[in-house]
């Protein structure tokens, strides 16, 4: 048996109301709303969120792969999924590599993984896609566009859906891009996108496997069909025999928007939340071309855990107060410079990486003292050199004492400088809270940490650790 | 360990005006204070045989070493040395004075302090620490120190409403004692009702929670306590320097309660121990202590022993600490008021202290009756290290 053993999703907790957007430029609203990144977030950051959802009950050591798969990668040239490997604390011998360009690198990478372990190359590859796409300020798709990324672990044991066949067609169309030189995305007209791409493309596609498999529509419990829009997906479901009641699954346009490469696979991980065992359902991508995949969801099923579902992370969400905020979280706002800047290096993220990325302590051998960053000498005992990492990153804590820091600045400003003492061995972390309302932050709150990104240094970017208020 | 006690005495010190000296660099300021303090002292440049030079971070170009003393202050190519302990800087460059001169290695030495905080082009205690490209990249002062007004709020069961109220009496009364003196930064009175409602610069710290963001330079001028009457009919004898550096950043520290530091502790014990002081509250006549912020000097009151742990609150609304009080607490307006140039601020405290034991403190309203042991006390670093030094008018 070869599937899906686990998987994860991430929507950030911000979201714009569309009529927001429409309101400042005076236009037509969509109606919804969307998911907004916050300010420190970006594909990295939702990767690793997702992929720390996907792995929560299941040993990091057994995984050997990583694919990060987003057409907003940070990074033109340096290997994202290396990142997202450490931060999600995986073993370093593992294949990573990064799936880029397309809004198809989500089922792209998943097919790659599946060829892996098919191959017996790997044995557990997780897949993992985010996006945070920027449409024209103005345009239609800053409304439809939405942030997110979920995660998807293939392996050959404990698996709760296998995936039976995968089928892909290339279809060379230039109707959304962006070039190298964009920020945003551009787009043909949209008829014939949607009509001559979108709807060709995924109907070859997905005839092609059904005919293959030699099935009908009526053997598919769900349909999950990727959709930059609801009226075309609607269309191209009952074209191909779908009912749209009780077969088509929910694109997620109205709560989330189309959240780019992740977005079959978010889609997928709602499909498995409500999904049960014998389950047959389909997945099919779009961009420049369609892949296909037929899974069968197993009684392993059952043994899911209910770690955030795709509709609690729908409802725990915070409206942003303005379209302004949005636009200061994507830098598209120019706003006063920072006076104080601290320099970066490199070298030092680098040496320092198994507490500052990992986000690892270090527990003495002699006392059990446990502390953060990780102490050569022991606090308690001064014990030199004879301690054990432990990992922080998924332990919960309490926040211990906090301030809500003016003088700092910042997108979030106040700052929230908390104090949290971790459940592993009641270390102590200072970091800044983020996704919160400061009015809100009390002494013994229970926090988890959260991966952020923090700023641009030396040209590239820093990323580091915050704790959030557990959702 | 034998100590310091009555070793050492200063015979000469000066302190320049604190506050937004815009049209004074580094150096002006440093000759202000060394030549105040010659002239108190009777001496010249040339009779001085080394030099302390405590400073945090001015003059940014790359190791400036004591350059800035020998260049503003053209002293003969004698050793000077620049130290710096964050904001104890200007207590480690009297004490590294002292200790050689104690040894009989100089006669006569100059521990000199200054900071200009007003080319920073930032109007707070700085955001970031640099200790690491992101464990600390936004932290600043107000911040970490409001953490710990949190915490005390928290523990002693205050709402925020009392919390604050107890802060603003100590705000207010630096204000008071600052108005008094003519080289203090703020010289402005404040009541309870501004502090309360002045905007929150790190909650629950308001804008008058904060020390002054101040340029300004102070210096001593030391020799043997049996030389001392050479120069000067009444010296002032150093007591006791203690000076700990808590071992963990209180920030990552196991266990750390946020209601006070080890390092105050250690320190004023050390200082104590040398003194032959045994009851801090009753023993010292008066203190400069290191109020970067209202919670600072409300948690000092318990680390120096001069309240019960947990009780400074009863003390403040007793009014203990006034000019008027029990034992006078920054007399001179302390780092709230006076203002905090980061190396000259522990010689700043001294300087009052100083002119305190004398019995020439500039007005005769903010003059103590008789004082004869005072302390000057520094808190500094992440917050980690702690100075405090004690001084007497005389011998015994």
């Amino acid at each position: 048996m070869l599937g899906i053993v686990s998987y994860g999703a991430y929507v950030p907790w911000f979201r714009l109301s569309r009529d927001t957007i429409a309101k400042a430029w005076g236009g037509r609203s969509i109606g919804g709303e969307r998911s907004i990144a916050n300010y420190d977030e970006d594909s990295i950051t939702m990767a690793v969120e997702a992929s720390f959802n996907c792995v929560k009950e299941i040993d990091h050591q057994s995984v050997d792969g990583l694919f990060f798969a987003s057409t907003t990668s940070p990074y033109q040239e340096k290997q994202c999924s290396s990142l997202i490997s450490a931060a999600v604390d995986l073993p370093s011998e593992i294949i990573t590599s990064d799936f880029a360009n397309s809004l198809r690198a989500g089922t792209s990478a998943l097919r790659a993984a599946y060829n892996a372990v098919k191959s017996l190359s790997a044995k557990n590859v997780l897949v993992t896609a985010s996006d945070c796409r920027l449409g024209f300020p103005q345009s239609e798709q800053e409304q439809s566009f939405g942030d997110g990324a979920a995660a998807i672990l293939l392996g050959s044991s404990s698996v709760i859906a296998t995936i039976e066949d995968a089928y892909s067609v290339s279809d060379e169309i230039t109707d959304v891009w962006r070039t190298d030189r964009d920020n945003f995305v551009h787009s043909w007209e949209e008829r014939w996108v949607l009509t001559q791409g979108y709807a060709k493309s995924m109907e070859r596609a997905i005839s092609g496997i059904m005919k293959r498999q030699g099935l009908k529509p009526n053997d598919l419990a769900k349909v999950i069909l990727y959709a930059p829009e609801v009226r075309s997906q609607r269309d191209l479901a009952g074209r191909l025999g779908f009912d749209l009641k009780s077969q088509l699954q929910d694109p997620l346009l109205t709560g989330v928007g189309n959240t780019g490469a992740a977005h079959p696979l978010l889609m997928l991980a709602a499909a498995l939340d409500e999904a049960g065992p014998g389950e047959r359902m389909l997945l099919a991508s779009y961009g420049q071309g369609s892949d296909a995949i037929i899974l069968q969801v197993t009684e392993g099923i059952k043994e899911r855990q209910p770690k955030p579902r795709v509709k609690d992370l729908l409802a725990a969400k915070r409206m942003l107060p303005s379209y302004e905020k949005y636009l200061s979280y994507r830098q598209l706002i120019e706003q006063a410079p920072e006076l104080f800047n601290i320099d970066s290096a490199a070298t030092t993220m680098w040496r320092t990486h198994r507490w500052a990325l990992n986000l690892h302590g270090s527990k003495c051998r002699r006392c059990n003292l446990v502390s953060f960053p990780i102490q050569r000498v022991c606090y308690g005992c001064q014990a030199k050199d004879d301690f054990e990492e432990v990992k922080l990153s998924d332990k919960a804590g309490k926040v211990f004492t906090f301030s809500l820091d003016y003088l700092a600045g910042g997108p979030d400003s106040p700052s929230v400088q908390t104090i949290v003492e971790s459940a592993e061995g009641n270390a102590r972390i200072y970091c800044l809270m983020t996704d919160c309302e400061p009015g809100e932050v009390k002494i013994g709150m229970p926090v988890e940490m959260t991966f952020r990104r923090f700023r641009e240094a030396r040209g590239f970017y820093n990323y580091f650790w915050k704790c959030r208020m557990i959702r | 360990m034998e100590g310091i006690k009555d070793k050492v005495a200063i015979i000469g010190m000066g302190c320049t005006k604190f506050g937004e000296n815009w049209d004074k660099g580094a150096e002006d300021m440093l000759i202000e204070a060394a030549y105040e303090a010659y002239e108190d002292a009777g001496i010249g440049p040339n009779d001085i045989e080394a030099a302390w030079y405590g400073t945090d971070h001015t003059v940014g170009y790359l190791n400036p070493g004591g350059s800035l003393v020998a260049n503003a202050l053209k002293l003969r190519n004698i050793p000077i040395t620049r130290v710096e302990n964050a904001c104890a800087s200007g207590h480690e460059a009297l004490r590294n004075a002292t200790f050689a001169v104690a040894c009989g290695m100089y006669d006569i030495a100059l521990a000199i302090g200054v900071e200009k905080l007003k080319d920073t082009g930032f109007g707070g205690l700085g955001t970031g620490r640099g200790e690491h490209p992101v464990l600390e990249i936004r932290r600043t002062a107000p911040g970490t120190f409001a953490l710990l007004a949190t915490r005390y709020f928290y523990v002693y069961g205050l709402s925020p409403e009392q919390g604050k109220m107890i802060l603003a009496k100590i705000a207010v009364k630096n204000h008071h004692n600052g108005s008094l003196h003519p080289k203090a930064h703020l010289r402005r009175e404040i009541t309870e009702d501004m502090a309360l409602a002045a905007p929150i610069i790190a909650w629950p710290l308001g804008l008058f929670d904060c020390c002054g963001n101040s340029d300004g330079g102070a210096a001593a001028i030391i020799t043997r306590a049996d030389l001392a009457k050479k120069f000067r009919d009444n010296p002032i004898y150093i007591k006791g320097i203690g000076l700990s550096m808590d071992q963990m950043l209180p920030l990552f520290r196991p266990g750390f309660d946020w209601l006070g530091f080890e390092a105050n502790r250690v320190a004023s014990r050390q200082a104590f121990d040398q003194a032959g002081i045994t009851q801090p509250r009753k023993d010292i006549d008066l203190a400069e202590v290191h109020d970067c912020f209202t919670i600072t000097e409300l948690l000092i009151y318990e680390d120096l022993g001069f309240s019960p742990k947990g009780r400074a609150r009863e003390d403040v609304e007793a009014g203990t600490f006034t000019l008027e009080g029990e034992l006078p607490i920054n007399t001179d307006g302390g780092l709230k008021s006076f203002g905090h140039p980061i190396g000259a601020s522990a010689l700043r405290m001294t300087y009052e202290v100083y002119k305190q034991l004398q019995g020439k403190a500039e007005l005769p309203s903010r003059q103590l009756k008789n004082p004869k042991i005072g302390l000057s006390h520094t808190l500094g670093g992440p917050p980690q290290v702690a100075c405090v030094a004690i001084f007497g008018n005389s011998i015994g």
